[in-house]
């Protein structure tokens, strides 16, 4: 296990009497890429902002390499931000920027030259340094945002939803150039988005917040396999969350039909929702084969799959398949056991915002 | 063909009346006779007569001096105020930007007599301080004027990236935010100064005996009856405030265009 280099201990914040975290504790490792995953107004920028110095949690800690920074100014910090705006400075050319933080560090110029060629070449843009922001691209000008924050070696690369403006191709170029970058550099970047694809793509841990909590941390993989609540299921790409009752351990009941499942310890006649993803569900060109039976109410070609719904049992079942179901088919519905996710149903509002937290 | 010909005649129509007055005044400053109704030949012996004029001289350095220091004074102070509105919240900035956009509009002459007032309440002497005094008073809602849409486009980004960047905050100031703001604070400044220059109601008011510039200077004078030197005078103030203000149109786009060459 990797060393823990940044600490978030008990942090909350308000603004004008608006909780906006609240008890967050987080701890990011050497090397990971980390990141906050949730819709606006989760708090996943006030997280960053805090980690970044340029806002002061009203309670809590931010401890980095051990060391208590919470009221360290941002220019006294060891880590640079990557804007949502690109922020360069425009009246500067894109050797000035990039220079910027080494020049206030008094570094020699021989040190600098060296810095900027390297940095340009590394998110290749060799031979940009005499253009000025404005004559770049939105990507390109990211590019100089990111080899502006990288060439002062920072410990941690803070990202804040720094694709949100480009074209979705431009966007998946970036998210593979971020990997390679990860990589190459061994630093640590904690990544700000809503996009939920991107953060499956590049995350080594995804931490997905929703109301200033922090709703499931974990791989890409199991957010997207085993979910905790409804809220990151229904965040997470797209699923059928259904209300069930788990009849016993290994069996639940959906819309009245006993399913097998590989679940335990949730007790007897317990309500319970369950998250089945729409690539998950099965369809029967012989009815009597599946759990229950539907009729095809829909379908649209996406082009990787068909996008069906099925009306069964009172419920609208979400399906991706490769093999098609013309409207009106009578079909049934399997699901391999492995594949039903159970979740504890939330009794209140507040219970589903504070989710893992309780 | 018809519509852009009388388009054209009501065009000229209402430069000529926006016009005529200064054009004879101009046209007056050169000639030779000194009755207005005769032209009595070309002549620039007014202009010279007039720069040998100790008075005239001094009102003219005056004007210059208060015109330089009111809009400095005014262009730092009216700079700061952008920075602190900027940092307001949206509602407090709409209502300080109201509060200095009131004195602009309201009638010289109740600022100035606003102005001699508290001057005479607070026990302060009349003289070239309270003149500058009134003068950066009435500048400042210029300069704010000026940086204040400059500011606002600011990426406030830009300011926390120099920070994080290892920049202090007078560093961060200097190096990124005020670079940005530079083409509005010297179109203020210029505002200011011309405003300042051809000031003569608030000055009136605001002068007391002994001192004079150049628009006082020339009402004195006018009121012992008109001298061709007068029309020299005037025509020199409107040719310079007019080069003032064609800086002020023309300076910023200038210097945009070569920084994105270079």
């Amino acid at each position: 296990m990797k060393n823990v280099l940044v600490n978030l201990e008990h942090i909350s914040k308000s603004y004008d009497g608006q909780m906006v975290l609240d008890d967050l504790n987080l701890y990011i490792r050497e090397n990971e890429f980390l990141t906050l995953l949730g819709p606006s107004g989760c708090g996943k920028t006030t997280t960053l902002r805090i980690l970044g110095g340029f806002e002061t949690p009203d309670k809590g800690r931010v401890v980095f390499e051990g060391a208590d920074i919470t009221n360290l100014p941002p220019n006294k910090r060891q880590l640079n931000t990557v804007f949502q705006k690109y922020a360069l400075f425009t009246h500067m050319n894109i050797a000035e920027n990039i220079a910027f933080g080494l020049k206030i560090k008094n570094k020699s110029k021989a040190y600098i030259d060296d810095k900027i060629k390297y940095a340009l070449k590394l998110v290749n843009l060799d031979g940009f340094e005499k253009r000025m922001p404005n004559s770049l691209s939105g990507g390109q000008q990211q590019r100089i945002a990111i080899a502006r924050a990288i060439v002062n070696e920072p410990k941690l690369l803070l990202l804040d939803e720094p694709l949100g403006a480009l074209d979705l191709k431009l966007r998946q170029d970036m998210q593979y150039e971020l990997i390679r970058l990860k990589n190459e550099l061994g630093i640590t970047f904690i990544y700000v988005t809503h996009d939920q694809e991107e953060a499956l793509t590049m995350s080594d841990t995804i931490v997905v917040m929703n109301q200033g909590y922090i709703q499931q941390i974990g791989t890409p993989e199991r957010i997207y396999n085993e979910p905790e609540n409804a809220f990151v299921a229904d965040f997470i790409g797209e699923s059928n969350i259904i209300g069930a009752t788990m009849i016993e351990d290994r069996l639940v009941e959906i819309l009245g039909a006993r399913f097998a499942c590989v679940d335990e310890g949730f007790g007897r006649n317990k309500p319970v929702d369950v998250v089945i993803r729409p690539e998950d569900v099965e369809l029967t060109k012989n009815p009597a084969d599946g759990t229950i039976q539907g009729v095809v109410s829909h379908v649209i070609f996406k082009g990787v799959h068909y996008e069906m719904e099925v009306q069964a049992n009172g419920f609208e079942w979400l399906v991706h398949s490769t093999g098609m179901f013309p409207v009106g088919t009578n079909v049934g519905i399997k699901v391999d056991p492995f594949n039903i996710q159970i979740m504890n149903k939330p009794e209140s509002e507040d219970e589903e915002a504070v989710g893992v937290n309780e | 063909m018809i519509k852009t010909t009388a388009q054209r005649i009501y065009v000229a129509l209402i430069f000529i009346f926006l016009y005529a007055p200064i054009a004879t005044l101009i046209v007056l400053s050169f000639n030779a006779s000194k009755t207005r109704s005769k032209w009595g030949g070309f002549t620039f012996k007014w202009y010279a007569s007039l720069f040998e004029d100790e008075k005239i001289l001094q009102a003219l350095g005056n004007t210059l001096l208060i015109a330089f220091l009111s809009a400095s004074i005014a262009t730092v102070i009216g700079t700061i105020a952008c920075i602190a509105m900027q940092n307001m919240k949206r509602k407090s900035r709409t209502i300080i930007m109201g509060i200095t956009n009131i004195p602009m509009l309201n009638a010289e002459i109740v600022t100035g007599i606003s102005l001699m007032l508290l001057f005479i309440i607070l026990g302060f002497k009349f003289g070239f301080m309270t003149i500058l005094l009134a003068h950066i008073t009435f500048n400042i809602p210029y300069v704010i004027l000026s940086v204040m849409p400059r500011m606002k486009q600011l990426n406030p980004s830009t300011y926390e990236a120099a920070l994080d960047l290892g920049a202090s905050h007078t560093q961060a100031f200097f190096k990124v935010v005020f670079p940005d703001i530079l083409p509005g604070i010297v179109s203020g400044f210029i505002m200011a100064f011309t405003m300042s220059l051809d000031d003569f109601v608030i000055t009136h008011f605001t002068k007391g005996a002994g001192i004079d510039t150049l628009s006082t200077k020339i009402y004195t004078e006018v009121r012992k009856g008109i001298k061709p030197e007068m029309y020299a005078l005037s025509t020199i103030i409107f040719v310079t405030v007019l080069i003032l203000l064609l800086l002020v149109n023309y300076a910023p786009k200038k210097k945009q265009d070569t920084a994105a060459v270079k």
